[in-house]
């Protein structure tokens, strides 16, 4: 365990600090963050703030190059290498790769680099000074090789994917307005405050235990049990607090963690490998950038009567979790609308760029910004209002996605648009701007426009996803009367530390001082999947109010009184009761992998969102001034986080929407500093109005659904529709820069 | 390598260190002093992660040489709990919701400590203002403005 410095303690959790007046909270707000206090004073320990007596410094060496054969990694001999360790691939125990969907990616170069910061060595040293010396005298000798750095022109594909639904040649053949579109979005850096951060300690069974910021304790613990050849007791995961992750901790932590565990096994001490941030931005993954192509035919009654999408993905130089990220972005590509004939085709390519992973949204984000772009063309082409002719198309209960699957319940698309729209105040603010624009002269200099979009979000993982992912949630009384919560699902900033002991005293009626939340440490708690896919809430909340439902009548068999009023009793007479729920498949909710037919996801997530901003129009420079977002969740737990949850989703979309781009130049990422990758400030930020609805999802004893990628679909397209107000110009690339928004003015008006 | 020798005052307590002339006010205060509260983050002074206060400003310390820290003030997010007791700015970040992550937290609640210190009743531009140097990937910003704001209100009702 780690030993804490001379910095006071953290208070416990759950309890405001002594003779501290701290108000609570006010109706209807939920319980006070637990982990808060300890956050607000300074004293919550995230990975750097753990001490580890002597502990070394590891350090990554990786490729300059984006692709290049490996031929030679040289000591310099006048260096003293007796102070130091050196790990290259030749070292590792077991199998030289980072466990994940394919097999492909080392933990090590060996042969063939294949993208910009790629690792190849990893050396550690008492002290950084003698690293920094050690990592100067490490030469890597590499011939060039030709890489492929264009997504549309690799052929090496890493996964692809067809829906069809219908008869498409016969929904053009019925359409009288077709519209077509290339849609381009770019790489999006998660950008968490904190780098990623882990230290190996080497155990006394031979095994190792990691201490880090990361989602997924168990995704770490499979990497590590598979290539360090250890078995489930000597490989141990803990979770330091987490500095955010928006997924940038979901897969990425593995390879680190490998990392830091070779290390710390070749010194046998402790080894930290906390990266900075130039580190961080230009060796970790990022939102996979895309392409996608529509082309949509509109009857002249205005339905909507074929899609035909294509998405290509550019995965990087590994496969990572590309397999599904990109079935989220195709299964939601064809928007949140009814289409009867639908076909969309999809790939992931190789290319030799840093591998791209996991972000809020996973793929979704990417093509249903295309999507809404395609209907905003579509109205402006029918001259009909954006709001009317979502109104007209959207899911409403009843109708069938292009998998087949039929929409039978919780279906909001509508209450979420509606209400966005009303309390925005869409149409009014729309024919102000409209009028605006109709007698604005050629002196203005700003402009002002409304947005609108929609969007949908399959809550849990993937078609059979969670079946495979088979979860385990536990709830423990212990003997001497408390209640332990016991899953692997991490506190991130997202509220899992207050809203699990919230639902455990909610089921049990107990208070929620007596509900204690286990650490996220492998060696005391089962998995029950990894923090990620909005599924904490729904899937592992659900799963926690089971096992709380046996619990209680387990003890009130025996005791024959109320849980709450006999459960400390009980505990004193029988000593300690777990219960340990397994998941069990939703009723009803059937997907065909082989296929791509069935129901994709156990229910939907709904958002809205209408945004204003204010273009400079000398500038090409946006401000996004207000976004009223709606997005319907199933069931609020905790009305506070939810809202942190919406305007922090929206805010990230904001910025992918205006200002985070990543430029590359041969395959490098070149702005990967924070003083040249922008990300929203307090200046930045819009008022974002949130709107909770909830139409509860009915496969979950408490009726939640998702919550934290919702915001991020709609927040880009709603923000571009509106510069397309203001202006008259559809941005089609992300982000809408000042350049692009110029250029295409220009042309406007040569035009 | 050759120290340096300094003497400073961290949340009120006298310290006289010996440091590399290299070494950041950050780096001795979490590596030295072992004070974890201000964190390492970008390392350009874009984040606001690491703020502390020196001689009454606000500070990115890693951006500052410990060496310039000499004879100096210096106020981290420990120091404003005193004696375990939330301040009323840290007990509103709580109630507002302003803590997400709580990475970016230390800092953040510096800043606005001092934000109110120069200006006891700031408007909503200029808290927007004073926090700007301040990033939260979280998106927290609205509920820090409106804890800082509910601060001085019940400081001035």
């Amino acid at each position: 365990m780690p030993v804490g410095r001379t910095a006071p303690a953290p208070p416990a959790p759950g309890t405001v600090l002594p003779d501290t007046p701290t108000p609570g909270p006010a109706p209807g707000r939920g319980p006070l963050r637990r982990e808060g206090p300890a956050k607000l004073t300074g004293t919550a320990l995230y990975t750097d703030d753990l001490v580890f007596p002597g502990a070394w410094h590891g350090a990554t060496i990786r490729s300059t190059e984006a692709r290049a054969r490996l031929l030679a990694i040289e000591l310099d001999p006048a260096f003293d290498w007796s102070k130091v360790v050196v790990v290259t691939a030749g070292d590792i125990p077991g199998p030289n790769i980072v466990n994940s969907i394919q097999d492909d990616q080392p933990i090590l170069a060996t042969d063939e680099i294949r993208h910009h910061a790629e690792p190849i060595v990893l050396v550690a040293a008492p002290d950084r000074a003698l690293l920094r010396q050690a990592v100067g005298q490490v030469i890597v000798r590499t011939e060039p090789l030709a890489p492929v750095l264009d997504p549309l022109a690799s052929d090496r594909v890493f996964v692809h994917y067809e829906i069809e639904t219908g008869d498409l040649a016969a929904g053009f053949a019925e359409a009288t307005l077709v519209i077509e579109g290339e849609y381009r979005v770019g790489h999006q850096e998660q950008l968490y405050i904190e780098n990623n951060a882990m230290i190996a300690v080497p155990r006394a069974d031979g095994g190792v235990a990691v201490h880090g910021s990361l989602q997924c304790p168990y995704y770490v613990h499979n990497a590590l049990k598979r290539s360090l050849l250890l078995t489930d007791e000597q490989a141990q995961v803990v979770q330091a607090e987490t500095g955010g992750g928006f997924g940038g901790k979901e897969e990425y932590p593995s390879i680190l963690a490998l990392h830091a565990a070779l290390l710390a096994r070749a010194c046998g001490r402790p080894v930290r490998m906390i990266y900075d941030r130039h580190e961080d931005i230009a060796a970790t993954t990022k939102r996979h950038p895309a392409v996608v192509r529509y082309r949509s035919g509109v009857a002249a009654d205005g339905r909507l009567v074929a899609q035909d999408i294509e998405i290509v993905m550019d995965a990087g130089a590994y496969c990572t979790l590309s397999p599904v990220v990109l079935s989220r972005g195709t299964l939601h590509a064809g928007g949140p609308y009814a289409c009867p004939n639908v076909r969309i085709r999809s790939r992931a390519v190789a290319t030799n760029t840093p591998p791209n992973g996991a972000f809020r949204g996973f793929g979704a984000p990417q093509t249903e910004f295309a999507a809404e772009m395609q209907v905003n063309r579509i109205a402006e082409a029918l001259g009909e209002s954006p709001l009317d002719l979502r109104r007209r198309w959207l899911y409403r209960p009843g109708d069938t996605t292009p998998t087949g699957q039929v929409l039978r319940e919780s279906v909001a698309a509508e209450e979420v648009l509606e209400r966005a729209a009303e309390a925005a105040e869409f149409e009014r603010v729309r024919a102000r701007t409209a009028g605006d624009r109709a007698q604005r002269g050629p002196d203005a200099r700003s402009a002002h426009g409304i947005g609108l979009a929609l969007a949908w979000h399959g809550a849990g993982f993937t078609g059979s996803g969670e079946v495979h992912l088979a979860s385990v949630a536990s709830v423990e009384l212990t003997a001497d009367g408390r209640l332990v919560i016991l899953i692997g699902s991490t506190e991130m900033g997202q509220g899992t530390k207050t809203i699990f002991p919230q639902l455990v005293a909610d089921a049990l009626g107990v208070p929620m001082d007596d509900v204690e939340f286990a650490p996220q440490d492998t060696a005391l708690v089962p998995d029950s999947g990894p923090t990620v896919a909005s599924r904490t809430a729904m899937v592992v909340g659900g799963l926690v109010i089971e096992a709380c439902r046996r619990l209680r009548a387990v003890v009130e068999e025996r005791s024959g009184g109320p849980f709450a009023d006999t459960y400390r009793a009980d505990a004193g007479t029988h000593g300690a009761t777990r219960i340990d729920q397994h998941f069990r498949p939703y009723p009803g909710v059937d997907f065909d992998d082989t296929t791509y037919r069935g129901d994709a996801y156990p229910a939907f997530g709904w958002a809205s969102a209408v945004a204003e901003v204010d273009v400079d129009l000398d500038t090409g420079e946006v401000a996004v001034r207000s976004v009223v977002a709606a997005d319907d969740v199933g069931r609020v737990i905790h009305p506070v986080l939810a809202e942190g949850q919406v305007e922090g989703g929206t805010l990230q979309a904001v910025g992918y929407a205006t200002i985070e781009e990543i430029k590359l130049h041969d395959g490098r990422y070149l702005n990967d500093r924070l003083a040249t990758y922008l990300i929203p400030t307090a200046l930045d930020a819009p008022r974002i109005s949130t709107i909770l609805v909830e139409a509860p999802f009915s496969g979950a004893p408490h009726g939640a659904k998702g919550i934290g990628e919702l915001p991020m679909d709609v927040g880009a397209p709603a923000v571009v529709a509106a510069i397309h107000d203001a202006t008259g110009v559809w941005i089609h690339d992300l982000p809408a820069s000042p350049e692009r928004i110029l250029a295409a003015m220009d042309t406007l008006v040569r035009r | 390598m050759a120290t340096v020798p300094i003497d400073l005052t961290v949340n009120g307590r006298g310290r006289s260190l010996q440091v590399a002339p290299h070494h950041t006010l950050l780096d001795v205060l979490r590596d030295d002093l072992a004070l974890t509260g201000a964190k390492e983050c970008c390392l350009v002074g874009e984040c606001g992660a690491c703020t502390v206060i020196v001689d009454g400003r606000t500070v990115d310390s890693c951006l500052m040489l410990a060496v310039e820290a000499d004879g100096a003030l210096v106020t981290t997010i420990e120091g404003l709990a005193a004696g375990g007791r939330l301040t009323p700015i840290q007990e509103a970040f709580l109630d507002e919701g302003g803590v997400q992550c709580g990475f970016c937290i230390p800092g953040q609640v510096i800043s606005a400590h001092a934000l109110l210190e120069a200006n006891p009743h700031p408007t909503r531009a200029e808290i927007e203002e004073g926090m700007a140097g301040n990033l939260c990937r979280c998106g927290c910003y609205q509920q820090i403005i409106e804890a800082i704001l509910a601060t001085v209100e019940a400081a001035h009702p």
